[in-house]
């Protein structure tokens, strides 16, 4: 179960992220996300209330990373000591701007 | 005492499986920080399977775990009958390399390795049998 939440301001993308991102349920941010990014600038992933997260979530969050390198930013916030865990063991700590 | 489930390799039951496992390591009192990580091992090894296994028919996974005593671990096997495939094979990927050098990909052994404890794989009988234990 993964609930999705945007909010827009100007160029600015917050996507607030509530459950699990697994297998079942990244197609559904990945097409989320796709459908979104264009003429966003700032994309911030607000991850406070995301449980969990599995390689499959991962290759959207890279995927979302590769989009805003090419059009601005993209920043990671409020992981969860466990997600950061998943981050760090997998170099995405290195990867993705985490506040 | 070892408990099992058995369902046809199909993305279709990873939530099966998934609560199965989440409802065995509840039962045992495993901290949820284990949990979470056990979770990520369980899911990347149930999709290879449903993924790769059985590329021309459908087939059966079947899942079982136990807990072990001195020391304390849980121990959760995965079995197929499908294609002989061993995952621990599969090179690293390089968790060193920026956004733009990364493949989308090719993480989910890796992370099985990162938040298991020990990995084992052997093909038997016919069946690929993948063993991961982790200590709590």
């Amino acid at each position: 179960m993964l609930n999705i939440t945007k909010k827009a301001e100007g160029s600015k993308l917050t996507v607030f992220l509530e459950g699990r991102i697994d297998t079942t349920t990244a197609p559904s941010l990945d097409d989320e996300l796709n459908a979104s990014l264009d003429g966003v600038e700032e994309l911030v992933m607000d991850l406070e209330k995301l449980d969990y997260i599995s390689s499959a979530g991962l290759r959207v969050l890279l995927s979302a990373q590769k989009t805003m390198n090419k059009q601005g930013k993209m920043i990671v916030k409020n992981a969860s000591e466990e997600v950061m865990e998943i981050f760090e063991v997998t170099g995405f700590s290195d990867i993705l701007t985490i506040e | 005492m070892m408990k099992e489930l058995v369902v046809q390799a199909a993305l279709a039951n990873f939530t099966r499986v998934r609560d199965f496992i989440d409802e065995q390591l509840e039962g045992h009192g495993c901290p949820m920080k284990h949990q979470l990580q056990i979770a990520v091992a369980v899911e990347e090894l149930f999709v290879n399977i449903a993924n790769y296994a059985y590329p021309k028919e459908n087939g059966d996974a079947s899942v079982s775990i136990d807990f072990e005593e001195s020391p304390k671990a849980v121990r959760i096997v995965f079995k197929d009958h499908g294609i002989p495939y061993n995952p621990l094979e599969k090179a690293d990927p390089d968790v060193t390399l920026p956004a733009h050098k990364r493949k989308i990909g090719g993480l989910g052994i890796f992370m099985v390795k990162k938040v298991m404890d020990e990995l084992s794989y052997e093909y038997k009988d016919g069946q690929n049998i993948m063993t991961i234990r982790k200590y709590l």
